[in-house]
């Protein structure tokens, strides 16, 4: 199996960078980052991601909270 | 993930519509939603002019967006709260979208009116600061509607929003706010502009999906003040819910609106009057508004 670049994260509020290795779901990206998907919009250049596309080879994705004045909510605490 | 309607690659999942869209069909559905909303509780008509409560965040920016597409005559109206840099952003924001649209923005500010922007006020007050927030904005944006002419003021308030409000009122059971939560407000007073909530049928994920795909540049940062805020712990409390039990929010708001809110028809009898001070409507003499400026005005003295 060759090297897989993986994925880079930007996440917001607060705003940091994240890389996860290997091509996954976007719905297990959202697992290993503890964050309910009903609470983010996942971002790829221009186009909006829904939970069943694969990511990995180096793509950047945005995750965007969607709550007015607020972070994405974590599946196992609440802020 | 296929488009339900027209069977292309899907942008979107909406599972408490157990749906997924494309993000034409999506936007479709968004302004359908609207629509419904705005004929269900005869919000305002064809021929009435709209004033959009615009904060530069997406639900607002997504509602003025959507009202100026389907043919609505509508101005926008930002208050400017003095909240540091995150007022300068949302500014700029709505600034930018009203030129690009071609549309009128009027802009109020919180420290003509008061003497202090809202950290200033917060500090004179001793209410938390999304409280005393809350009032100067309620207060702002009925008197620029009555002083400009509009007889119907929209603000941006999704299910997301209107749920989690439901949540807090019913667990203090705070009957007047029940008596009063309502996708649209009638005029009680010739003084008093009608308030409706278009974007109520839509999630916070919608509305953020909507002005995304319509290329919308909003301020995604939070209000510094917000973290902590009672209202955020309840939105999250509802997505666990959301997660586990798609539509439980819809079911929780639409059945209060639908089965409910009847029995709290009359818990908030009050009569309007005009503030001693200001003119505007107030149930008691003096207006909350006009007490905060005083109190502003007295530390400042």
């Amino acid at each position: 199996m060759g090297y897989n670049p993986g994925v880079k994260i930007r996440l917001r509020n607060p705003s940091r960078e994240v890389e996860l290795p290997g091509r996954k779901r976007v719905k297990d990206v959202l697992r290993e980052l503890d964050i309910l998907p009903g609470t983010v919009l996942v971002i790829r250049g221009a186009d909006l991601l829904t939970a069943d596309e694969v990511v990995g080879d180096g793509d950047e994705l945005e995750v965007r909270p969607v709550m007015s004045g607020g972070s994405a909510t974590s599946v196992s605490n609440l802020k | 993930m296929k488009c339900r309607k027209c069977g292309d690659g899907a942008v979107i999942e909406l599972p408490r519509h157990n749906a997924a869209f494309c993000a034409p069909d999506f936007k479709e559905f968004f302004r359908k939603q609207v629509a419904e909303a705005i004929r269900k509780h005869k919000m305002f008509t064809q021929d009435e002019p709209v004033l959009v409560a615009v904060s530069g965040g997406k639900d607002s920016l997504a509602l003025w967006d959507v009202l100026i597409e389907t043919g609505y005559r509508t101005a926008g109206l930002y208050l400017d709260l003095g909240i540091f840099e995150y007022s300068v952003e949302s500014k700029s924001k709505c600034e930018a979208f009203a030129a690009s649209r071609g549309q009128k923005l009027i802009v109020e500010s919180v420290a003509e009116r008061v003497g202090a922007g809202i950290p200033e006020v917060q500090k004179a007050t001793r209410r938390p600061t999304c409280s005393a927030c809350g009032l100067s904005k309620r207060y702002l944006m009925n008197r620029a509607a009555i002083d400009h002419g509009y007889p119907v003021i929209a603000t941006g308030h999704n299910l997301d929003d209107e749920a989690a409000v439901l949540f807090g009122n019913v667990l203090h059971w705070q009957m007047d706010p029940l008596s009063r939560q309502s996708p649209a407000l009638a005029s009680t007073h010739p003084k008093l502009a009608r308030r409706v909530k278009p974007l109520y049928r839509l999630s916070e994920r919608e509305t953020a999906a909507y002005a995304f795909l319509r290329g919308i540049d909003y301020i995604v940062e939070e209000c510094p003040f917000a973290k902590g805020a009672t209202s955020i712990t309840h939105k999250q409390i509802l997505d666990r819910l959301e997660e586990a039990s798609p539509g439980a929010k819809h079911n929780f708001l639409f059945g209060f609106l639908e089965k409910a809110r009847g029995v709290f028809d009359g818990a908030d009898p009050t009569a309007l009057n005009e503030c001693a001070v200001c003119g505007q409507v107030t149930t008691g003499e003096i207006c909350a508004f006009c007490k905060l400026s005083d109190q502003v005005k007295r530390r400042r003295a």
